[in-house]
């Protein structure tokens, strides 16, 4: 579902003396429906920038990254956003939304870009909302207000209120208390069981043996910290 | 897929200094690109050849119209550009006094595309316009009012009712939502985004404002000197920036 | 006759006028540009009117001039004694003997003939004006009939007042085409611009155009679907004649709040007058 083969990255600054940074060098694998994939690595290794490269937030220099046939190294904006619409979801660290929009439209919002009516997108949004323990007085404010770990699970809700066949999560377990670990926990246990293909970043060990199936080193494919 | 909108070439000069030159992309349906770049970088002046209020020195701007297909409409025939201008087309000014007619009541500010395409029912143009007030969150008790009783925030989503009425394909936006206060954007955002999802618009927003591109925009141009400098998708030229200058503006801005 | 040339104004001025008003008739409706000249009279009292009468005047003609509909106001007997001296040709007050009326305001209650002419004053000739300032913008408004804007006009009358509320100068569509301001003649007459046997010819002096209305033209009064033209009048009969189909002007008469209403068209009410016909007020 997700495939990598040779991908390598390199930032210029063109401000700061042309400075060029290699990051990734010559990364390949692949991750099957229904698998998860653990990113490890020191801190600086390389991870999250890897997963926006896969997510088409960074631009890769070098190799193809295919996520369901769709090479996003060499694709246009408009077939990078489908793929992100319909078959590729990212649950970042940060919540980035329109201030003032209630957290139920935030959640249902990635469904009503499917075209899905706004009830039934609302229903399930609210289901996700429940089920990540957000009271339900809180659905019709903005979550810009919330605490950091309700802004996490609201970021969760959205990223999981469409069954992407291919999901991308950088520490989604991060500020959270157990319960809510949990539940995040058996969110992705059931998307592994329909069949996505999930990479994510996890420094929960725990969680991390709890559902992934392998983990990578992007040590390995970092320049820098090889030698 | 044929692309709503295809520019290709596009050239605009003031004697000799260049307004913009050798502008090319396609914009499909639903697509919202972001123009962006510093005050004098040429974004406007492009903007405004694109709308047909400029005419450019060299270049194309092809449209696909709904009854004979992708048309240049720099070459076409003014009545039949103005025709656009009414009914697929969409222009939203950065001051909503540009856009509006201010001795016109709200309703009639809104009915007027209504009018101007030959609606003749005055209870059937009413409804529509008072309809198009709720969408942009205007009380419907304003229908009669005229603008110069709303606050600017109000004028602004006025603006948009009056242009989406006839359920155009193409907004073109300069600045919507330059000279309104902080609060009074987020509304604002928030109501074109859901307009642009809900009528599958497609459209262009000149902005200097890197937040408002981020929320609203798919792709983005980034503009130095009348040349595009970087092309593509609004969070990747954001986040990963690749020319000198695209790095420059993104680390210019002033987290908050 | 006097010193002056036949009708005031030199033959080349004439001429000049007379070119804008052909123009005019072949395109009924379209505002000519004219090089209006400097008359003896201030703009505002029918400079417009007087110099296309000039220019259409023949010393055969009859000439009758109306203002209001009354031939006996100051306005209308200045025109009239104007042109006595300058041109000598013969008056009138009566609207059938009449082969160039010169009006102000109204269009005479008799139906005009064929062989007439009917000049009007028009102290604004452009119908869009009050909505869109911009002469250039108005221009390319009429040369591509973008004419939404004048059913804005009306929309904003029954939005205030509940039903169309211009009750002069109500803008008319000319042979399907051009959008027309016929002038300050009240709605009432809107319906006799149509089909008319006489030419019509309008002229603005300060604004230097000329627009005309040849015989038998189509004129349509804008309207809604749900709000149609309706050509309205005071609901009494006159207090004079006692016509009931004219249009009446109001007469306060006395301090006490009495009134009376009387034809605006003096010689209409003479006319029915001398033929035995009798209203409420009358002596």
């Amino acid at each position: 579902m997700i495939d990598l083969s040779n991908v390598s990255k390199t930032f210029t600054l063109h401000n700061q003396g042309s400075a060029v940074i290699e990051v990734i060098s010559n990364v390949s694998f692949a991750v099957a429906p229904g698998e998860c994939v653990a990113l490890t690595g020191a801190s600086g290794a390389g991870k999250s920038t890897l997963m926006r490269m896969i997510y088409g937030n960074y631009l890769t220099q070098a190799g193809e990254i295919r996520i369901g046939g769709l090479d996003i190294v060499r694709s246009e904006p408009r077939d990078i956003i489908k793929l992100r619409r319909d078959v590729l979801g990212y649950v970042s660290q940060f919540l980035r939304v329109v201030p003032r929009v209630p957290t139920l439209d935030v959640v249902a919002e990635p469904l009503r870009a499917l075209g899905v009516p706004a009830d039934e997108a609302q229903d399930r949004a609210s289901a996700l909302l429940t089920q990540l323990n957000i009271p339900e007085r809180l659905w019709s404010l903005s979550p810009t207000t919330f605490s950091g770990g309700e802004q996490q699970r609201v970021n969760i809700a959205r990223g999981f209120a469409h069954t992407y066949p291919a999901m991308l999560l950088d520490e989604p377990t991060a500020s959270l208390d157990a319960a809510n670990r949990e539940v995040v926990l058996s969110l992705i246990e059931d998307a592994k069981a329909r069949g996505a293909a999930i990479i994510g970043i996890f420094h929960d060990e725990a969680a991390r043996t709890h559902v992934c199936d392998r983990e990578i080193d992007v040590g390995r494919f970092t320049p820098g910290m090889a030698a | 897929m044929t692309p709503l909108l295809s520019v290709q070439g596009i050239t605009k000069r003031y004697g000799a200094h260049i307004g913009c030159a050798d502008v090319s992309f396609d914009l499909y349906p639903g697509e919202v690109m972001g123009i962006v770049g510093e005050s004098g970088s040429g974004k406007s002046t492009l903007l405004n050849c694109m709308a047909g209020h400029l005419t450019p020195d060299a270049g194309q701007v092809v449209f696909d119209t709904r009854t004979d297909g992708p048309r240049d409409t720099i070459t076409m025939s003014e009545p039949e550009r103005r025709m656009l201008g009414r009914t697929d087309w969409a222009f939203v000014h950065q001051h909503a006094r540009d856009g509006l007619r201010m001795g016109v009541s709200a309703g009639g500010n809104v009915g007027e595309r209504l009018m101007a395409v030959g609606e003749r029912n005055y209870g059937d143009i009413r409804d529509k316009a008072t309809d198009w007030l709720g969408r942009v969150e205007i009380d419907a008790s304003r229908v009669d009012d005229r603008p110069t009783t709303f606050s600017g925030g109000m004028q602004q989503r006025l603006q948009i009712a009056r242009n989406l009425v006839t359920g155009p394909r193409l907004v073109f936006m300069d600045e919507p939502t330059g000279g309104l206060d902080v609060s009074v954007q987020a509304r604002l955002l928030d109501l074109l985004r859901g307009l642009v999802r809900d009528m599958g618009l497609s459209a262009i927003i000149v902005t200097h404002d890197l937040a408002v591109v981020r929320l609203l925009a798919d792709r983005l141009l980034v503009m130095k000197s009348g040349r595009v400098v970087e092309a593509g998708l609004t969070d990747q030229v954001l986040d990963d920036p690749q020319h000198a200058y695209s790095q420059l503006l993104v680390s210019s801005v002033l987290q908050v | 006759m006097t010193e002056y040339n036949f009708a005031y104004l030199d033959e080349q001025t004439k001429r000049m006028i007379r070119r804008a008003i052909l123009k005019g008739l072949a395109i009924p409706g379209y505002q000519v540009p004219f090089a209006s000249r400097e008359m003896p009279m201030p703009y505002g009292w029918g400079t417009g009117g007087v110099q296309v009468s000039a220019a259409v005047l023949t010393p055969k003609d009859t000439f009758k001039v109306i203002d209001q509909g009354a031939d006996d106001t100051t306005n209308a007997v200045s025109i009239r004694t104007f042109f006595q001296r300058t041109a000598g040709v013969a008056t009138t007050t009566a609207t059938s003997d009449a082969t160039v009326i010169q009006t102000r305001h109204r269009i005479p209650e008799e139906p005009l003939h064929e062989g007439q002419i009917l000049v009007y004053q028009v102290p604004i000739p452009e119908p869009l004006r009050f909505l869109e300032p911009r002469e250039s913008e108005t221009r390319k408004m009429h040369s591509l009939e973008e004419y939404g804007l004048m059913h804005v006009k009306l929309y904003e009358d029954i939005s205030r007042h509940g039903h169309i509320a211009t009750s002069y100068a109500y803008p008319v569509k000319v042979e399907g085409r051009y959008v027309m301001d016929p002038s300050p003649i009240p709605k009432f007459d809107n319906p006799k611009l149509g089909d008319m046997a006489a030419i019509q010819l309008f002229g603005a002096g300060r604004e230097q155009r000329i627009y005309a209305l040849p015989p038998y033209t189509q004129v349509v009064s804008l309207d809604f679907e749900d709000h149609p033209f309706e050509a309205s009048k005071a609901d009494h009969p006159c207090g004079m004649c006692g016509a009931t189909d004219s249009y009446l002007d109001e007469l306060i008469i006395d301090d006490l709040g009495g009134r009376m209403f009387v034809c605006s068209d003096s010689d209409y009410c003479e006319a029915r007058q001398a033929t035995g016909h009798k209203g409420k007020d009358a002596a």
